[in-house]
Order: structure tokens, then C-alpha cells, then sequence
């Protein structure tokens, strides 16, 4: 998974220099071809919304089908970018940069989706706020960021969010997951005010909740009966996923 | 705005070298070779019961001819390491006769395998510029040692290489060693890929094979780093500013050897000064006093304009432990300061007499450090911060910046894993021993080793074949 070196050092003249290709890269009836979606991948790593926007437009202008466009070529960028994140390679600004880029692709892509009726399906709603007292935002902001450009369903309600107000979004949306963010050791004691708020209302086990900021650990979310907890946004992301397999699978069940 | 940090004043300086000439008047300078005297009279130095008094005019004269900076070229033929001005470069520490041994946490007598674990974690290291004969192979043959060190290095490394040669007689094969790597010795003369320590003895002696080594290195053309190493109150005047002006005096000794065989040879301003631990008469690397010889020393080597050295990065410590970290990484940051063109001694521990290679990756980190602080605070665009402002007004939203994207790899020194700044609670819990040795084992399984020419390696066994006749040794080097 860290391999792939090559793929991180291109910079913008490269974009411009992949762009110019794009034409000839389409296949006769309009088809893509895999150069096409390792360009889509491309330019989610390198983080340029520019080249994703254009990518997403020259994919609709040739009638590809936009989930195979996101599944085959901007979600593989990101599941990389995020790979290289997880073992050094890549850094936070990067990792911002490539989940803009496919948030500004999948701007492009939705319209035609709903137009054919295959929108993409989330992955699961969650609810995201930083906990009661505490205002530091860019854990959560990039947890957000990554959730939502890996298809998950965002409510962000911002910072200093009581236990009332997740219990009730987590109400109005249905939600799947609520996630509590805290950066002081001072304001982590909100996140178990919002596990026992859930608790109350009767919201759990269903709604899953998880928590994460830089003094958060593994003991803490044991401590106040978390599902889980997550030392950065990948992570994150991981850790949602496997919360939303265990909830499809009692769904099931 | 470059930081420095400088502990002499002009007036002080002044003060040594006035002092340093007198001391190469009277007492004068010990020299123990007659091709050497026999050098000096020609040049109309005074030389009694093997004792020369060396007049200033003649030392200025040569210090005119002593070039003011020189680079050293890697295999390829690229500079790699500029002697001179405020550049500054590092090296690992050389010739140590024992090695850590990472499972037990003894010190072993060092093998051919330990050299060559240093040479591949060195390689590929950005922070070291060069390589350096860095252990004694016990496993090797001792009369031929020297060359044995180099050839293992010569084998394994594109880097430049900092060595040296413990004897007279070796010295020349160790230079057709590297005559046959370059192609030949004017090959070698004109892009040098090795510079060689050579070391008098405090106080003021230049000993037959150092004074040898000094001549037969200018005449190939091949740099000479002068290592003078006072020990203050010990070989040395007690006091810093008296072992700085023996040390100048030393130095400025040998560069009027060096510079009368051979006018304009390449010759650093080094040294491996110490203060004497009055405990145990040892020599402590890591103390700061010891960090203030060195940073003296290369000023006064500086105010000369010549390329200079130093012996830092080092600890006393028997342990990559606390104090190995803070004594190198402190010395690493005072060297970095000072502006002293190649500092050496990295990775040593126990005062120069153990090497380790977990140690050196730790190290790696040190320099690098020191490295970003000497690079200091930099302007970049037209605005420091309104422009950024201009963007996210009260948002915060920095992060997204194109410009914290564009510019964080410079503005910040990016540590390897070695370096925890995992978060708090973060599991597995590790030291950075623990981590060091991880990485020394991911940086070998990176490093790959040069494909030399099989006529360049013939020349090698041949020269070492017959440096082992000379030697009087059997030629059992097959298979190393």
C-alpha cells in the first residue's frame, strides 16, 4: 500500500499536461479507457479540483455512466491518497486537496446521476459536531471532508453542540452514526454526556457512536462506551465503514 | 537571514593567531621526519633536535597558497560536498574499533558487516553528505586495515568518503585505490572523492607518518584535513581560549608542510578538539565545552577563509539513550551555527570508541534539524500573512490553502517515524531505540548496492593483492 511513490511528487504543470491528453484517450463510442480512469485517479491524489472538474465534464460530455466514472476512477484516488496518508507518504494538506478534488468531481457527476436515477447510494448518514464547550474544528472539519467524499451522508452541526441537539438530528435524519469530536481533555467529558444522552432517548444500540481529537484514546472511548474512536480522518473512515457493515448486517439478521 | 552563532570576537581571534605564531617560534614545532626537515631548511626554516621554529612570514605565505575552498565528487562525477564559505555538511564518525550490537546492548569488536550496515544506512540518508571509513573490520587483516576500510566503502557507496591512513606506507595504496575508482590520479586530482584526516600529536608535534601522510596527500593533490585534537588541561592548556590557539598553531603548522610540497593542494582547517575530563581522564565528545572548542577552532579557520572541520553530533553515552539525544543533537545544532563545512561524528558513542547504526538514523534526525534551523525564517510571497487572511478571513480554514499546501514541505522538516509525535495515547508504545532500529532495517531493505565496472574492480584486487605482499600478510580477502 505505500508503494507508488511516482504518484505523489506531480505537481500542476503535470495536471495541464494530463488534461491535453484526455481527448485522445476516449475510446470510439465512447467507452473509457483505463488511461482515463487512471487520469480521474490522478487527479484526485494530486488534489487538483481543477483537473477532476474537467475530467468529470469530459466523462458526461462522452456519455460515461458517472458511477463508473466515481467507482473506477475518483474513488480509487482517494482510497490511495488515503492509503499513503496511513503510512507517511502524504500529508494533511494533501489529503484536503484530494477530497476537494472529488468533492468537486461528484459536484459535477450528481446532476446526471439523478437525471439517470442511479444516484449514488450513501454509505450511511452521520451526524458530525465537536462536543459542548469545545470550538476546534479541524479534526472534525476533515473527518466531514473524507466521510462525505467517500459517500457517506454529512450532518455537520458545527461546534460546541449540546447533547440535545445530536439527539435531535440523530432523531430527525435517522441517522446511522454520530460522531463527537473533541480537542481538550477539558471537553471530552462532553462526548459521554452525548453517549448518555443517546442511551436515554433509546437511540442505541441502533445509532453507533464514535469519537475522536487529540487526546482521545482507545481507554477513553472503552471508558464512556463508545463503539469507537479513530486517531485521524482515514482512520475515521475505516472505522465507519466497519460500524456501517455491523448495522447493514443486523439489518439482515 | 542566515542564524549563526559565533563565541569569538574579531579582537580575540586576533588575539589566538598572534599567540599561535608565537608557539611555532617557540617552543616550536616537533617534527620527526628527515624528508621533512629536509622540506623546511630548503625553505629556510630553522629546524634543531628535530624541533622547527616556523617564522610567520613563512606560515602567512603558506595560508596565501592554501586554496579557499574545494569540492569533494561523487562516483558519478557530481559535486557533492563544498569545503568553504558557511556550507556545512556531516559525516559518521570514523574508525571506531567497536560496534552496538542492537539485541544484546554490548559492545562487539566491529566486523566487515557492521561497515557495510553503516555505509548502506548512510546512503541512503540525505543528511550525510559523505560516507566515512566509519569502523576498524577486526575481520580483516590489521596491516592492511586502512585499505580494507576503504575498499568496502569504494564498493558499497556513490557518496564522497571521509577517511584517513594510520600508516605511512599505506597511504599510497589507499590513493591508487581511488586513482582506480576515478580512472586514474589525475582523474583523481582533479575531481577528489576522498578527503583524508591527518592528525598531529598534542601538543605540536608532527609525528613521521602524519607529517609523511600530510606531504604524499598534497603532492597527489588529494584533500588533507588537518585533525588537530588538544585535549584542554590535559595535552592542551586548561583553559578553551589556550587549547584554540594550540590547536591554530597545529594546524597552521601542518599547512605550512602541506603547502611547501605542494602549493595549492586542497587542505582543511579541522580538528577534534576536547577538554580532559579531570574524573576520568578521558576525552568527553558530548560535553559542551567540547562543542565550544570545535565552534572556536573552525572560527578561527573561518576568519582565514579556509574550509573547515569538525568532530561533533557524539555522545558519551554507552546507550542510544537520553543522553546520547541530547548531547548530539545538541552539538549537531551548534556545529549547524557555526557554519562548519563537514562535521563528522555521527553515530559514535562511549567518546569515539562505539559505533551504532540505530544511533546514526537518530542522528539523521538531529541533523536535519539542524539543517532547517541554519536554513532560519524565510519570506516567501508577497504578503507574511494578509494575503492568507485574504482567503479564509475569520474561518480558520488554513488548512486548505493552496499555499499551506504549496509551502509546508519547506517551512516544516518532515521527520521520519523514528521521530514520535504519534498522538497521545497513540498504541503501540515505542521508544525511539525501538524505532531506530525499525527504520535502520527499512533503510537497508531501500538501499542498493553500485554496479562498478568489472575492469575498476580487477584494479581493486589487484591493488589489494599486492598491498597484502608489501604487507606481509596472505591475501584472504575473497569472499568479504
Amino acid at each position: 500500500m505505500c508503494g507508488g511513490a511516482q504518484f505523489l511528487d506531480s505537481g500542476p504543470e503535470y495536471n495541464s499536461c494530463l488534461v491535453s491528453l484526455i481527448p485522445g484517450l476516449i475510446c470510439v463510442g465512447g467507452s473509457l479507457s483505463d488511461q482515463l480512469f487512471q487520469a480521474m485517479r490522478q487527479s484526485i491524489i494530486d488534489g487538483a479540483s481543477d483537473t477532476a472538474t474537467q475530467l468529470a465534464q469530459q466523462a458526461l460530455a462522452n456519455g460515461v455512466d458517472p458511477i463508473e466514472a466515481v467507482n473506477q476512477g475518483f474513488a480509487a484516488g482517494i482510497t490511495f491518497a488515503g492509503d499513503q496518508f496511513g503510512c507517511g507518504q502524504m500529508f494533511l494538506p494533501d489529503l484536503l486537496a484530494s477530497a476537494e478534488a472529488i468533492k468537486a468531481a461528484i459536484n459535477i457527476l450528481e446532476p446526471e446521476m439523478l437525471k439517470r436515477g442511479s444516484q449514488r447510494e450513501a454509505l450511511g448518514k452521520i451526524i458530525l459536531g465537536t462536543a459542548r464547550g469545545d470550538i476546534h474544528d479541524i479534526g472534525k472539519n476533515l473527518v466531514a471532508t473524507i466521510l462525505s467524499a467517500s459517500g457517506f451522508q454529512i450532518f455537520d452541526l458545527g461546534t460546541s453542540v449540546t447533547p440535545e441537539q445530536f439527539v435531535a438530528k440523530a432523531k430527525e435524519v435517522d441517522a446511522d452514526i454520530v460522531g463527537i469530536s473533541a480537542l481538550l481533555t477539558t471537553t471530552m467529558a462532553g462526548q459521554k454526556a452525548v453517549i448518555e444522552a443517546l442511551d436515554r432517548n433509546g437511540l442505541r444500540p441502533r445509532v453507533k457512536a464514535i469519537i475522536g481529537g487529540a487526546a482521545v484514546t482507545q481507554k477513553w472511548a472503552a471508558e464512556i462506551g463508545a463503539d469507537g474512536y479513530s486517531r485521524n480522518a482515514i482512520g475515521a473512515l475505516e472505522l465507519a465503514k466497519n460500524l456501517m457493515s455491523k448495522v447493514m448486517n443486523k439489518g439482515t439478521a | 537571514m542566515r542564524p549563526r552563532i559565533q563565541l569569538l570576537t574579531p579582537e580575540l581571534i586576533g588575539r589566538i593567531l598572534c599567540e599561535a605564531f608565537e608557539l611555532l617560534m617557540s617552543p616550536g614545532v616537533r617534527v620527526g621526519s628527515a624528508p621533512v626537515v629536509a622540506l623546511l631548511r630548503s625553505a629556510g626554516i630553522e629546524v634543531n633536535d628535530g624541533v622547527a621554529r616556523v617564522p610567520e612570514s613563512q606560515a602567512r605565505n603558506c595560508l596565501a597558497s592554501a586554496p579557499r575552498d574545494f569540492y569533494l565528487y561523487n562516483r558519478q562525477g557530481e559535486k557533492a560536498v563544498h569545503y568553504g564559505g558557511d556550507d556545512v555538511h556531516f559525516d559518521p564518525g570514523s574508525c571506531c574499533v567497536q560496534m552496538l550490537d542492537p539485541d544484546t546492548l554490548e559492545a562487539r569488536p566491529s566486523e566487515t558487516r557492521d561497515l557495510v550496515r553503516l555505509i548502506q544506512v548512510t546512503e541512503t540518508l540525505p543528511q550525510f553528505a559523505a560516507q566515512s571509513t566509519a569502523v576498524v573490520c577486526n575481520d580483516a587483516p590489521s596491516a592492511i586495515g586502512d585499505l580494507y576500510r576503504l575498499l568496502v566503502v569504494l564498493q558499497y557507496s556513490h557518496k564522497p568518503v571521509v577517511t584517513g591512513s594510520f600508516s605511512a606506507a599505506g597511504l599510497q595504496g589507499m590513493i591508487d585505490l581511488l586513482a582506480a575508482d576515478s580512472g586514474s590520479r589525475d582523474n583523481l586530482r582533479k575531481k577528489p572523492r576522498a578527503v583524508f584526516d591527518v592528525c598531529p600529536s598534542p601538543p605540536l608535534n608532527w609525528s613521521e607518518f602524519a607529517s609523511h601522510n600530510l606531504l604524499d596527500l598534497a603532492r597527489a593533490g588529494v584533500p588533507a584535513e588537518i585533525v588537530s585534537m588538544p585535549l584542554a588541561g590535559g595535552t592542551a592548556p586548561v583553559t578553551l581560549a589556550g587549547s584554540v590557539t594550540q590547536h591554530a598553531a597545529e594546524v597552521l603548522a601542518g599547512i605550512t608542510l602541506h603547502q611547501l610540497a605542494a602549493p595549492g593542494s586542497p587542505v582543511v582547517w579541522g580538528g577534534a578538539p576536547a577538554i580532559f575530563d579531570m574524573r576520568t581522564a578521558g576525552a568527553p565528545m558530548g560535553a559542551v565545552e567540547t562543542a565550544m572548542l570545535n565552534m572556536a577552532c573552525a572560527e578561527v579557520g573561518k576568519h582565514l577563509g579556509l574550509p573547515t572541520h569538525g568532530y561533533l553530533v557524539a555522545t558519551d553515552s554507552k546507550f542510544v539513550d537520553a543522553q546520547a539525544g541530547a548531547e548530539s543533537a545538541r552539538s549537531a545544532m551548534l556545529g549547524a551555527l557555526t557554519g562548519i563545512n563537514m562535521i563528522s561524528g555521527a553515530g559514535m558513542l562511549e567518546s569515539l570508541a562505539c559505533h551504532s547504526v540505530e544511533k546514526l538514523v537518530i542522528d539523521a534526525e538531529s541533523i536535519a534539524s539542524a539543517y532547517r534551523l541554519v536554513r532560519g525564517v524565510e519570506m516567501r510571497g508577497e504578503t507574511l500573512a494578509t494575503a492568507m487572511f485574504a482567503q479564509t478571513g475569520l474561518s480558520g480554514e488554513f488548512l486548505k490553502l493552496k499555499e499551506t499546501r504549496a509551502l509546508f514541505r519547506q517551512e516544516q522538516h518532515l521527520p521520519s517515524p523514528v521521530i514520535d509525535r504519534n498522538a497521545p495515547g497513540s498504541e503501540p508504545l515505542s521508544d525511539a531505540f525501538t524505532r531506530a532500529r525499525d527504520r535502520v532495517n527499512e533503510l537497508v531493505s531501500m538501499y542498493q548496492k553500485p554496479s562498478l565496472p568489472e575492469d575498476v574492480l580487477r584494479k581493486f584486487q589487484s591493488i589489494v593483492e599486492r598491498e597484502a605482499d608489501r604487507a606481509g600478510v596472505a591475501s584472504a580477502l575473497h569472499g568479504k
